[in-house]
């Protein structure tokens, strides 16, 4: 492979020619190939802004949907950005302590198990369930008898999230130190003191900048609301029954519709959801700088 | 570390009585609590595959083998999946091939060439294309994209009608909304999670085997064909399986873009259907067996993605491991 050249002015650090040339497109296309990517996500956040910005006001965010064809600059997205809020808060609920416990089993009792092992394996496949087969369980299993509302819907993105919260939750755990654990034991604590009152608050940084994303990326979900909270236009302060909605739910009902108003709340509430997800995901790398003492 | 806390639980269960006694009901009924929050997951995976099952039953019923029939007729009462299995293979095939490249492209980038700090705002930039939501995607797809996309596909439509192969899956008709636009809006929804796991895959590589290729006068390209690649492949395979389990089941931006035909046909930027898809725009006005059948087909979906996700996460693991030993 060694490089032949003639005495005296070789350049050692450079192979010639065609390897050179080969290295070069090789290094090209992978810079191209973030480009590419740059493109359209530039293209997509450019105009959802450019659109959005135009409709949001806080009249916009507050104001009823209108039920009639109606201009752009009339009515809002009140009732979405309510059913988005009571519905994403409501999951988060049910599924950051269950994730997180699920996480404490995994890492505090399982250790290297093969039950702990398997669910850990099984956690990791369930991130991979499609969000819409998520939807059609939760109408199997509790739309069909209990009726559409914003309980059922916040049960799907449950459901979605609870597997990204133990696996980064798991994480998290595991940065923890031993000695913090030994410390603790040393002194006569029971396992379940040590886990709540050492491991949970040295690992609490992590664990809330890893559920503030899984909560971002369930606010932008809208293929399991659709069959559980049967997007409607009004608001419903009652999460817990009547059907309700929400701000993805209402977007993919006007990016159908064929009148500009629809479409320019559409983009409205587009650039609404888009802000909420970034909101949520500065606030994690907020939460990691300043609270996470244990990082990867 | 877990070898250290098993230990302790024994040294506990050895302790004299007073101690032990004090370890008692809370500590061994928040262990009970914590095993069945990790339980959850299973039984969640079990629940789903029995309840939609059952909900399908009518139409695995009624239809016996017809369930795989090629037409899907609600009107006329059949429900058969395949063109929404063939659009759903369609569309995950057109989605891989323009994302994959383009993953592993970054992935070498980030690993091979950048140094970190340069690194750190790309990984921000990719990760933002998962942050859009599905459903901005399919908004910006239906109302910018397709439109503008649609003249691109005549343009190429009318250049090579007549010509053999290209003519039979680029040719007339186009429509903006079609199982290509479908495809290339998975990939960029796709992008993210294959180029950072092929990351994580490539970072095992191990330095000195990287070294030793540059100390024999490599370049870097072969430095990555030689070292790198040999290395890694076997993850790769894994990271790029995970992201056809996202594109197949990716329903709302699909739904929106892919054009709301159910058939089979081998014009690309013709308009399709996929299985995602017609469950979300059909789902409203579904009853009896036809809601049975969307239901069902959202059983295959979910059998389908179980498989691919348990063969791809075994894979990233097994190479995970193996990098992690060495």
């Amino acid at each position: 492979m060694a490089v032949v050249t003639e005495a005296g002015q070789a350049d050692l650090r450079e192979p010639a020619g065609w390897r050179r040339t080969k290295n070069r497109i090789a290094t090209v296309f992978m810079v191209i190939s973030f480009v590419v990517v740059i493109i359209p996500l530039g293209f997509v956040l450019y105009t959802v802004i450019a659109k959005g910005a135009s409709a949001i006001s806080w009249s916009f965010l507050t104001s009823p949907i209108p039920v009639n064809v109606a201009p752009a600059n009339v009515g809002g997205i009140g009732p979405a950005v309510l059913g988005t809020i009571e519905i994403t808060a409501l999951a988060t609920v049910i599924a950051v302590p269950l994730g997180v416990l699920g996480a404490i089993y995994l890492n505090e009792y399982g250790g290297n198990n093969l039950l702990a092992r398997f669910i850990g394996f099984m956690a990791d496949v369930m991130t991979g369930v499609p969000s819409i087969v998520m939807g059609l369980f939760i109408f199997s299993i509790f739309v069909l008898h209990f009726g559409f509302s914003g309980l059922a819907g916040a049960l799907a993105l449950g459901c979605l999230m609870l597997p990204v919260v133990i696996r980064s939750t798991d994480e998290m755990l595991k940065l923890v130190p031993n000695s913090l654990r030994e410390g603790s034991y040393a002194l006569g604590a029971s396992k379940a003191r040590v886990t709540l009152t050492v491991v949970l608050p040295a690992a609490i940084g992590g664990i809330v900048s890893g559920a503030l994303l899984a909560v971002a990326r369930a606010a932008g979900e809208t293929a399991p609301l659709l069959f559980t909270i049967l997007t409607v236009t009004t608001a419903n302060t009652n999460v817990f029954s009547g059907p309700n909605t929400s701000l993805p739910s209402q977007i993919f009902a006007n990016a159908t519709s064929p009148y500009t108003g629809a479409q320019a709340r559409g983009w409205g509430a587009a650039l609404t959801l888009i802000a909420i997800a970034f909101i949520l995901m500065i606030a994690a790398r907020f939460v990691t700088a300043r609270f996470a003492r244990y990082q990867r | 570390m877990s070898a250290v806390t098993q230990a302790d639980q024994a040294a506990a269960g050895r302790a004299p009585g007073g101690l032990a006694a004090r370890q008692g009901l809370g500590d061994r009924s928040f262990q009970w609590l914590a095993l069945g929050c990790g339980l959850l997951v299973l039984v969640i995976l079990v629940l789903i595959a029995v309840t939609t099952t059952q909900q399908a039953s009518s139409w695995f019923t009624t239809e016996g083998w017809g369930i795989f029939g090629t037409v899907w007729d609600t009107a006329a009462n059949k429900f058969g999946a395949t063109p929404f299995i063939y659009g759903t293979a369609v569309t995950g095939v057109i989605a891989l091939v323009m994302a994959v490249p383009v993953s592993i492209g970054i992935a070498l980038l980030l690993t091979e060439v950048v140094p970190y700090r340069v690194a750190r705002p790309i990984v921000y930039v990719v990760d933002l294309l998962a942050v859009v939501p599905s459903v901005v995607w399919g908004l910006w797809g239906i109302l910018v994209f397709a439109p503008w996309i649609q003249h691109i596909y005549a343009h190429i439509a009318s250049a090579v009608t007549g010509v053999p192969v290209l003519g039979f899956f680029f040719g007339q008709p186009t429509s903006g909304a079609s199982f290509f636009t479908a495809g290339i809006i998975l990939a960029f929804m796709i992008t993210p999670i294959v180029t950072s796991l092929s990351r994580e895959v490539i970072a095992t590589v191990p330095t000195v085997d990287r070294e030793g290729a540059y100390a024999l006068g490599a370049t870097r390209w072969e430095m990555i064909r030689g070292v790198v690649w040999p290395h890694s492949q076997g993850g790769v395979v894994g990271a790029v399986l995970l992201g056809l389990g996202r594109a197949v089941g990716e329903t709302i931006a699909a739904a929106l873009v892919i054009g709301s035909s159910p058939v089979i046909s081998s014009r690309l930027f013709s308009t399709g259907y996929n299985m995602p898809a017609v469950i979300a725009n059909q789902f409203g006005e579904a009853s009896g067996v036809f809601r049975s059948a969307l239901i069902g087909l959202g059983v295959l979906l979910f059998a389908f993605t179980i498989i691919i996700n348990v063969v791809a996460r075994a894979i990233v693991n097994r190479s995970a491991r193996r990098k992690r030993g060495a």
